[in-house]
């Protein structure tokens, strides 16, 4: 429950914000503007969306409440488990098996009066991209690759563009995003169109290391390999189609034996329960310390982009705490080329080439991201999918150039259900050709 | 018990159950208990060191509750430093907490004594004059101070400590030690007994690339009057040599062994921090030095003695039968231990010498030292009052920083910051408290800067007005994200002094929030 702030308090409490917001500066951000207007825009119009209530979004939950966000809604699917609470600090022994949206959205109401947060317990795939839209920011407190590449998918799959080719500036939906590993972390921000997407610098993250099949099968040289077994074969060939979860004790128990029956098969130490639940749920190590300086980095930018009150980041941080204390800010560029964030990937065709086969064409290119695809110019659908499929079937055959009546080149919109969110295909008709005709 | 390996199962993967237990035996002094001190205590707290203490005189008022998580409108009124530990306390049952409602400055005049009894002293949002003395204080009982300071879009951080001595430093990049070009007696055997050829093709495959490189690096040094190739040309010579003994293209070991050919020529070295180690005067020890330097005099003797550092031990993973891999990890452990076991020889003579028993430093100490020889490191911070009482080391520091575009601003802004709480020891309030005064203020400020910059002899560079207008702007602000980052930091700071793993700050810290980076000023 929201709790109202006592008579005469609300006033002086923004003592220390009010610094920034009602003092022109000379270090701000395009067309601040100092004064009233702009704390009514962050304290009562701006709405923003956490994304995870774990060690991040716990302590960006607080951070933007005491910066005068008011319109706060968190999401997470997760329920708390007692090994969250060395970092999760809204969370208490009591609560082990609650929803961690809606504890949290609770303590940070009952602490700071005034706010409201909204929790949403559930995946963040439930929600259709129109919950997302609704939103001003969106910040990120997640701890998967795949996660992120899902809410980029969506937020970069809200860009529009003018008839010229430029991107209609109120379709920009702009993140914030974190990220935490021991003592390293990085905060960035993404403004889509404008600085790089994550699909841009995918190669920022690592690969996940994953054992080759045959180590694990024939030649186990560490513990890990022992319990990569156990999980990844074993499991599978002795217990069947029961479908493994490494929340169920027992099943981790079982894994646990297997290794350690397995390593002394083969005279190889280190096999504890501690190191197979760190294989099995690929656990990262985490402190509250570095969460706290990610998380305040990213709320901090979130302030600057909705005040303009200071110089915002450009556009990457890290941040690196074991040897010393030593950050790196970066400004990474775009890849032109994104195929979630540019204007268009371009790609160029014969005169000749027919609709069928470009598509086996784009199919070949993206073989991650296209599989099924429906395709659409200048709003006229042009193969679909579905309930179109036979209306538009007769086109496969025709030449691009027919079907875009005459025009050497044009935007092609692809859509397919590998996607997150439309593919923009510039595409160009070798037109030298095109002329001879 | 059981939930609370649970409780810290994700940090204990980091410092381990010995880490855990030095932090559980800490206890905690913090001085002001603004956002900027709960927020380092917060992330202490849920850490589970064993105790705290919370000192200010404060009581709550409304513009707290703008900026403090560890306090909300009911508190309003009350002391500060009472409801801050409350709050706290909930975060972690195991932890004790308690408060002292007295002003920091005023304890360290009054009582100083009372600061003996901590491991870890705290000091946020506090001036010069107050964090000489303590600084002094704390040296004096060998007690680490951390300072922390968040001033609108900037921070500082600092560690005081004679000497932090790390032996788990944990570096990021690990050099592996496996000696590949110069093996000792039973590696080498092992290595030239390994008959390649008369393997079948699939086992062919599964020869770890340690002994293809070994043997390479071998038949090199037999055809080269016993050296190792030395230029890039000689180097891709060796290269062609391995590759002309593969059997097919799809031999991951022979593609691992390619990629790892570089371990052959590029021997681990002894760097920098481990040579100050070896060299300092600190290595003639006596009956009162610390197990670090004895172990380290121990140490000197075996190099000494051996030219080398004690093997680290451990061998990365490589394609390889479990049987081959499983051999040389035994062997690379064994010589670790003939390593430990000469090195624990010159220990006992060393603590023979000093008059100490020889079994004073445990046989888990004596290995975990050999396993880290290579990276140990010492940090020393210079004391506080060579940072504030002019010293040509900071003026030669703010003279290069100021020079340099990355770290002009950052410079610029550690100068301002003890200008303005020079301004407030003048005047009683610091600049841009009110809003009619800016202008005046940042005229005074930054005159006050200028005269810093002269007493620490840097001549003929400015203070940026921008910066000097920005400073008031703040007005000594305490923002909550600001005060989370610097207390962040401050924790970590913390939890590497505590846990003795990786290693802390060795010179004060400038956080710029405007621009999200940092700068050192080496001093
Ligand atoms: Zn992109």
């Amino acid at each position: 429950m929201k709790r109202v702030a006592p008579p005469g308090v609300e006033r002086s409490r923004w003592r220390d914000l009010d610094r920034l917001l009602l003092r022109s500066g000379n270090l701000v951000g395009p067309g601040f503007e100092p004064g009233e207007e702009v704390k009514e825009i962050l304290h009562d119009m701006l709405h923003v969306l956490v994304i995870g209530a774990g060690g991040l979004g716990c302590e960006l939950l607080k951070d933007l409440a005491l910066t005068g966000f008011k319109k706060i809604d968190v999401i997470d699917m997760d329920t708390i488990d007692v090994s969250n609470l060395n970092r999760q600090f809204l969370f208490r022994m009591k609560d082990v098996g609650k929803s961690k949206a809606t504890v949290a959205a609770e303590r940070v109401m009952q602490r700071v009066h005034g706010v409201s947060v909204t929790p949403h317990f559930c995946r963040i795939e439930d929600k259709p991209p129109e919950f997302y839209q609704a939103f001003h920011i969106i910040v990120l407190g997640l701890d998967s690759v795949e996660a992120r590449s899902w809410i980029n998918g969506v937020v970069c799959g809200f860009l529009e563009y003018e008839d010229d080719g430029s991107v209609k500036q109120e379709t920009i939906k702009p993140m914030v995003d974190g990220g935490t590993e021991g003592f390293k972390g990085h905060s960035r921000v993404i403004i889509p169109s404008v600085t790089p997407c994550f699909q841009c610098t995918m190669w920022l993250f690592p690969p996940q290391t994953k054992f080759p099949l045959c180590t694990l099968a024939e030649t186990p040289r560490s513990a890990a390999h022992c319990i990569e077994w156990a999980h990844l074969i074993q499991w599978g060939q002795v217990r069947g189609a029961e479908v493994f979860d490494a929340d169920v004790p027992e099943h981790m128990k079982w894994i646990y034996e297997q290794a350690v029956a397995r390593a002394e098969l083969f005279n190889i130490p280190g096999v504890t329960l501690q190191h197979t639940q760190g294989v099995v749920k690929n656990i990262i190590p985490a402190i509250p310390s570095t969460n706290a300086i990610v998380a305040a980095s990213c709320a901090l930018e979130t302030l600057k982009m909705a005040t303009m009150c200071s110089t915002g980041m450009s556009n990457y941080m890290m941040y690196m705490g074991a040897a010393g204390i030593y950050t790196h800010t970066v400004a990474y560029e775009k890849d032109p080329e994104c195929i979630v964030c540019s204007a268009g990937v371009p790609v160029a065709i014969e005169e000749s080439t027919t609709l069928e086969e470009l598509m086996q064409q784009l199919c070949a290119q993206f073989p991650e991201k296209l599989a099924t695809p429906s395709v659409s110019f200048q709003g006229c659908n042009l193969y679909m999918r579905g309930i179109f499929e036979e209306e538009t079937r007769p086109n496969l055959a025709k030449r691009i150039i027919d079907l875009m009546e005459g025009a050497t080149s044009g935007v092609l919109i692809v859509n397919d259900k590998k996607l997150h969110g439309p593919l923009r295909i510039q595409l160009s008709i070798n037109a030298a050709q095109a002329m001879q005709t | 018990m059981e939930d609370k390996s649970k409780r810290y199962d994700r940090q204990i993967r980091i410092w381990g159950e010995h880490g855990q237990t030095q932090l559980e035996n800490t206890q905690v002094c913090l001085l002001n208990c603004g956002p900027t001190g709960n927020e380092t205590l917060k992330n202490l707290v849920l850490g589970g060191i064993a105790s705290f203490t919370a000192v200010d005189a404060a009581t709550v008022e409304p513009a707290d509750l703008g900026t403090n998580f560890m306090l909300d409108a009911d508190n309003l009124g009350q002391t500060k430093a009472k409801c801050v530990c409350g709050h706290l306390k909930e975060l972690n049952e195991s932890v004790n907490g308690s408060f002292v409602d007295e002003k920091p400055e005023t304890l360290i005049e009054s009582n100083p004594s009372f600061f003996t009894s901590f491991t870890l002293i705290i000091a946020t949002q506090m001036g010069e004059a107050s964090l000489l003395k303590l600084d002094e204080l704390c040296r004096q009982s060998n007690i680490p101070l951390i300072i922390a300071r968040s001033y609108g879009l900037m921070g500082y951080l600092r560690v005081c400590s004679d000497e932090l001595c790390v032996v788990e430093t944990k570096p990021d990049n690990k050099v592996e030690d496996l000696r590949l070009g110069a093996p000792w007696p039973e590696l080498e055997k092992y290595v030239m007994e390994f008959d390649m050829n008369s393997l079948d093709d699939k086992t062919y495959k599964h020869v770890p690339w340690a002994i293809i490189l070994m043997q390479a690096a071998r038949k090199w040094k037999d055809e080269h009057g016993g050296n190792l190739p030395s230029s890039y040309k000689e180097r891709n010579e060796l290269k062609a040599q391995i590759r002309s003994i593969r059997r097919s293209l799809d031999e991951e070991n022979f593609d691992e062994a390619l990629s790892n050919a570089h371990w052959i020529w590029a021997l681990p070295t002894i760097g920098s921090e481990v040579r100050t180690v070896l060299e300092s005067p600190k290595t003639e020890v006596h009956s009162s030095s610390s197990d670090f330097w004895v172990l380290a005099a121990a140490l000197k003797n075996f190099y000494a003695a051996t030219g080398d550092m004690p093997l680290e031990g451990s061998v990365p993973d490589m394609t390889s039968t479990t049987e081959f891999y499983l051999e040389i990890q035994r062997l690379y452990r064994e010589k670790a231990d003939a390593d430990i076991a000469a090195v624990t020889v010159q220990l006992k003579e060393t603590l023979n010498e000093i008059g100490r028993p020889s079994d004073a430093i445990s046989p888990e100490d004596i290995k975990v030292f050999c396993k880290n020889a290579r990276n140990l490191q010492v940090v020393w911070n210079t004391k506080f009052s060579e940072e504030c009482e002019g010293s040509a080391a900071v003026g030669a520091e703010l003279t290069r920083l100021m020079g340099l575009e990355d770290s002009s601003a950052n410079a610029a802004l550690y100068v301002l910051l003890r200008a303005a709480d020079r301004f407030n020891a003048t005047h009683g309030r610091f600049p841009g408290f009110f809003d009619s005064e800016l202008d005046e203020d940042a005229s005074r400020l930054k005159a006050v800067a200028m005269q810093i910059l002269a007493d620490q002899g840097v001549a003929n560079v400015s203070v940026p007005d921008d910066l000097v207008a920005e400073m008031c702007r703040f007005g000594a602000a305490e923002l909550h994200c600001v005060a989370a980052i610097m207390g962040g930091a401050a924790a970590q700071e913390a939890i590497k002094i505590i846990t003795r793993q990786f290693v802390p700050l060795d010179s004060p810290l400038i956080f710029n929030a405007m621009s999200s980076n940092t700068t050192l000023i080496k001093i």
